[in-house]
């Protein structure tokens, strides 16, 4: 048990490691710095939900809109020019959850990008930004059964009837006629109407 | 679809020229951006090479590259009278001659390229033409005065765009006169144009000939002539298209090839409109067009359609007999399979046009409005919330371009005339506000458009300015809306200019307040009315007075985001009624203003301020007596801050520097003053203080509460739900950078959200406290869609309490229906009525059973 979490860590790491080797660096050029990175999506449109993901319709966004980029066929993106500071990156694709990632880009040390991704606080290595989950946009319509249709209001006031019209009677008859005589009895005593008379008809015959 | 960026990147480019480099790199596209050219490979977008020009400040035009040659030119303006040409080696951007001449009369506007070795372009007073010839040796210009070649004087010249080979076209006002370049560089009047609108850029096709465009006006027709560049005198193709004058003239044309069947040579044409709506034209027919005047939407309000009429003219019944029997009958075809394609077509469009969904008139529910949107183009569109089709538009005459009125831009819609109790057999119509140019001094442009018709009722121009618009809580007894505008003087001008609104004013006169906000000064004003204008013999402009004022220090504080709540908001109730059998009562006041303000040094571009530096601080302001109800300070926060204000709470979204995450908080206000009345005694015997007057002096007794929770996304827009009553819990309404709109329950923003809720608190629906916001996918209301571009939200009531309606308005537009709380006053889309049909016959074929049964039972008791 205590060797599974590391493994997985491992295998993580190494699939991270050979997927880019050279997908983040800071190079600066001019007033400022380029920041590259890849996003990976791997199961594109693999869900029937939802519209097919287009790595087309993929946005990558710095700094809540200060500017947009588009991938590129491989998935790699870059900003040029940006200064040395603290930037947010976002990823806008359909059908997808990405965490923002907060990008650290320094001026002392050029060629390195510190990311970090902001909603579990998870250094990343690279600048390999992976959906957190896929997203469904759609409630699935829960499949036709009969409970559903039981459960309803108008399911229990059927099935209520049904036991009235059916095993009521059945209880009348297996009732001892000596007791059932004898509830009779106790009924008019205590003249508690029957359905008949409740009813408009049995209620004039009375 | 993803126009917004791409437009941004388009700024930078200056010209682009196809230069076939290696058999590699395909075409290399040479842009010119920030002083720097570039060559780009257009295969896989590598720099080829840059060549900086900064350092000669110089401001390149055109980017030229000769025939079959390796070189290129870079030509443009130093300053406003020098001119410059540089030659490039296209293969490695290697600097072969630079060449410069000052022109002492100046330039005016662009250089336009003639041939492949002559430029033209105007001088500084607009007078006289100039050709640059710049290939040889020096560069020689040569000035032609416009009274020279052309008899008359027509005042100034304007070259248009159009690249058309060894020719030119110079406008002067209404005239088009094209003008072409002989070998000897001297210029020669070929024709002159009238009507014309605009003219193509000449596009090359078979045999080596070239052919461009021309669009004029006739009419209400347009005259679409094809010519050959060489030889004027023929006509390609001479087509006259009948337009729908609400388009607008012509602004541009595009032309393309193709082969028709027969093999000959085909034009089509592609317009752009003065509504910005696109057509394509081909054998003298529009072929498809979009309107794509709604990608930039400026305000948006509603009307309500019309109510269905009872009576119906006899002539009317006979005639809908006739169609109702024609349509009995195909359909009749239609089950008995019989029905052709044409019918079947037919059969189609009758459902729609009966189905519920595209009535032109009131429904029960109060689904289906009119949308009453306004454009940058000046065009007001109003559309059919069932099927979203434009049922009218108008181009605003009072904001097209006129002598007087350079650049105009529509500001604002507001609703003029919603008819009900009063002048019910009056149309509603709606206020257009405009401005002739972009400043806000600018003087002002009113239309008055009537919102079933699409008629503009009335125009008024050139009047005042307009600083603000404020609709007064009063109307007339035609229902029309009283109109405040504020010009750039604080004077105040009552619209509708009727002596009955001055009546209704001066008995309000006292009561009337507004506020301003100065975001640059950093300074919020309170206004009132004092007198009428002094000097003027205008009755209805008023003088104002200020009332109070609140500086922001400027070196620390700089106002980023105001809101207000919505005039129209319906709030239900004042009380509210907390766990422990306790009330609260909120501070409901439609003068509360919130403000944000930030620290000048983050205000601006994001990322560079440190956190320590930076600090955000919220106002919550009584905009009626000046009074800061309220004032929080979020340490490490910056905007940009995106608020909304509805009833007693403010929702707001800022970025977390600290924690580099952008956070939404809420803020509810709470009346205190009314604390003391919960004793039902004290209020029977008259010892509540609820007549006390309500005074300037005395602090309002109030308490806020406030919490903030992290949110992932940035966002483009917040909007609240709006209900007709009000009961209908809320939800906001928030656009995201990916522009999605998210719908999330302001029972997550409740600042009474705790880690742990009590039982009662629990049963009242307080959410356990998290620290960040749940993004839940199945609440985006725009599901797998997005509304590419989002720029705003609006919300509108329906007549059933539990709905509402969303518009969503950026480059797409987006509506829909939402029910914050499901739809707990109407039954369900899937309801089964055949469920129901059922159970109803199996209960009263029930009642019967046991009623024989009942009534068998008691016969065989009498009998024993």
């Amino acid at each position: 048990m205590r060797s599974k979490p590391v493994i997985l860590l491992l295998l993580l790491h190494s699939l991270l490691c050979f997927s880019s080797l050279s997908s983040s660096q800071a190079i600066s050029a001019g007033d400022g710095y380029t920041i590259n990175g890849r996003v990976k999506l791997r199961s594109m449109g693999a869900q029937g939900f939802g519209l097919p993901g287009k790595l087309s319709n993929v946005k990558v966004i710095l700094n809540g809109g200060q500017r947009v980029t588009f991938l590129r066929s491989d998935g790699y993106f870059s900003f040029h020019n940006v200064p040395a500071g603290t930037h947010l990156i976002e990823v806008d694709a359909i059908g997808y959850f990405f965490s923002p990632v907060r990008v650290d880009v320094s001026a002392r040390n050029p060629g390195k990008v510190q990311a970090t991704l902001t909603e579990n606080r998870r250094g990343l290595i690279e600048l390999v930004l992976e959906p957190m989950r896929e997203e469904q946009y759609y409630e699935i319509r829960e499949p036709f059964s009969i409970m559903s249709i039981a459960k309803s209001p108008m399911g229990l006031m059927m099935g209520f009837m049904v036991v009235v019209m059916f095993l009521m009677p059945k209880l009348m008859e297996n009732m001892d006629p000596e007791e059932m005589r004898r509830a009779q009895e106790e009924m008019r005593i205590q003249g508690v109407p029957s359905l008949a008379n409740m009813l408009p008809g049995g209620a004039a015959r009375s | 679809m993803s126009l917004g960026p791409m437009m941004q990147w388009m700024q930078s480019i200056l010209h682009w020229v196809n230069v076939n480099l290696k058999a590699n790199k395909g075409n290399v596209i040479l842009v010119f951006s920030k002083g720097c050219l570039h060559a780009v490979s257009s295969i896989d977008g590598e720099v080829l090479w840059e060549k900086d020009l900064s350092a000669e400040s110089i401001e390149v035009q055109q980017i030229i590259r000769p025939l079959g040659s390796d070189m290129i030119y870079a030509v443009g303006f130093v300053g406003s009278s020098q001119f410059d040409a540089y030659q490039i080696n296209a293969k490695n951007g290697e600097l072969v001659k630079h060449k410069s001449a000052d022109f002492p009369d100046g330039f005016y506007g662009d250089l336009l390229l003639v041939s492949s070795d002559i430029l033209v372009s105007l001088d500084a007073t607009r007078t006289s033409l100039v050709t640059i010839d710049f290939q040889k040796g020096e560069i020689i210009f040569k000035k032609t005065h416009v009274s020279d070649i052309v008899d008359e004087s027509f005042g100034t010249a304007v070259l248009l765009p159009s690249e058309l080979s060894g020719m030119f076209a110079v406008r002067f006002n209404t005239l088009l006169v094209f003008i072409k370049v002989t070998i000897e560089g001297k210029l020669e009047v070929v024709d002159k144009i009238t009507n014309a609108a605009a003219v193509s850029d000449a596009l090359s096709f078979s045999e080596g000939q070239q052919a461009f465009a021309l669009v004029e006006h006739v009419d209400r027709k347009i005259l679409l002539t094809m010519k050959l560049v060489h030889d004027w005198n023929s006509d390609l193709l001479k087509e006259s298209i009948a337009m729908d004058l609400q388009r607008g003239m012509v602004q541009k044309v595009f032309i393309n090839t193709y082969i028709r069947t027969d093999r000959s040579q085909g034009f089509r044409a592609l317009i752009v409109m003065e509504d910005h709506s696109l057509l394509l034209l081909q054998q003298g027919e529009i072929v498809w067009s979009r309107e794509e005047g709604l990608a930039s939407v400026i305000d948006v309000t509603t009307s309500e359609l019309p109510v269905e009429k009872k009576g119906i003219l006899v002539v009317k019944v006979e005639q809908s007999l006739f169609e109702w029997l024609k349509g009995h009958v195909l359909k009749l075809k239609g089950t008995l399979m019989l029905a052709g394609p044409e019918d079947i077509a037919a059969i189609q469009g009758m459902r729609l046009k009966s189905s519920e969904k595209s009535k032109m008139t009131r429904d029960h529910n109060g689904f289906w409005k009119l949308l009453i949107v306004l454009t940058k183009a000046g065009k007001l569109y109003a559309l059919h919330t069932g099927d979203g089709r434009v049922v009218w538009s108008l181009l605003l005459p009072s904001l097209r371009e006129s002598g007087s009125c350079k650049r105009p831009t529509g500001l604002s819609v507001y609703q003029w005339q919603v008819p009900h109790h009063h002048a019910m057999d009056e149309n509603p119509s709606v206020l257009v506000v405009g401005r002739c140019r972009p400043n806000w001094d600018a003087p002002v442009a009113l239309s008055f458009v009537d919102t079933y018709t699409g008629k503009e009722l009335k125009s008024m121009g050139l009047i005042h300015s307009c600083a603000q618009v404020i609709p007064l809580p009063f109307t007339d007894s035609t229902e029309q809306r009283l109109h405040l505008l504020i010009d750039a003087e604080k004077h105040a001008h009552l619209y509708p200019r009727t002596s009955e609104a001055i009546g209704i004013l001066q008995h309000e006169f006292s009561n009337i307040y507004w506020y301003s906000v100065e975001a640059d000064n950093g300074i919020i004003r309170g206004h009132v009315l004092t007198s009428n204008c002094i000097g003027m013999v205008d009755e209805y402009c008023f003088t104002s007075r200020e009332l109070w004022s609140i500086v922001f220090p400027s070196e620390s504080e700089k106002i980023i985001a105001t809101a207000t709540r919505k005039l129209n908001e319906v709030v239900h109730t004042q009380a509210k009624a907390i766990a422990d059998q306790d009330v609260m009562y909120k501070y409901i006041s439609k003068n509360l203003l919130f403000v944000a303000t930030s620290a000048p040094k983050a205000s601006g571009e994001f990322g560079m301020a440190q956190p320590e530096e930076s600090c955000l601080v919220v106002y919550l302001i009584d905009t009626v007596t000046g009074r800061i109800l309220h004032r929080m300070t979020h340490h490490g926060s910056q905007g940009p801050v995106h608020a909304v204000l509805s009833e007693n709470w403010v929702v707001y979204h800022y970025f977390n520097l600290r924690a580099h995450r952008y956070e939404m908080s809420v803020m509810e206000i709470y009346d205190q003053s009314w604390v003391d009345n919960k004793d039902v005694w004290k209020l029977v015997v008259g010892k509540h203080n609820l007549t006390s007057p309500i005074s300037l002096y005395s602090r309002p007794a109030v308490v806020t509460k406030s919490q903030s929770y992290f949110f992932t996304h940035s966002v483009k827009a917040i909007a609240v739900t709006s209900t007709a009553k009000g009961i209908t819990s809320k939800q906001l309404l928030i656009g995201t950078i990916g522009d999605q709109v998210l719908a999330l329950d302001k029972r997550y923003l409740d600042p009474r959200r705790s880690l742990d809720p009590t039982q009662a608190e629990k049963e009242e629906g307080i959410i356990p406290l998290t620290d960040s916001l749940p993004i839940i996918p199945q609440s985006y209301v725009t599901h797998a869609l997005n509304v590419e571009g989002l720029r705003g939200i609006v919300t509108l009531p329906a007549k059933l309490e539990s709905t509402t309606l969303v518009f969503a308005y950026g480059v797409d537009i987006f509506f829909t229906r939402i029910a914050p709380s499901r739809t707990y006053d109407s039954l369900t889309e899937d309801f089964s009525y055949a469920l129901l049909l059922l159970t109803i016959v199996a209960l009263i074929a029930a009642i019967f059973v046991t009623w024989i049964m009942s009534e068998r039972k008691e016969l065989q008791e009498k009998w024993t």
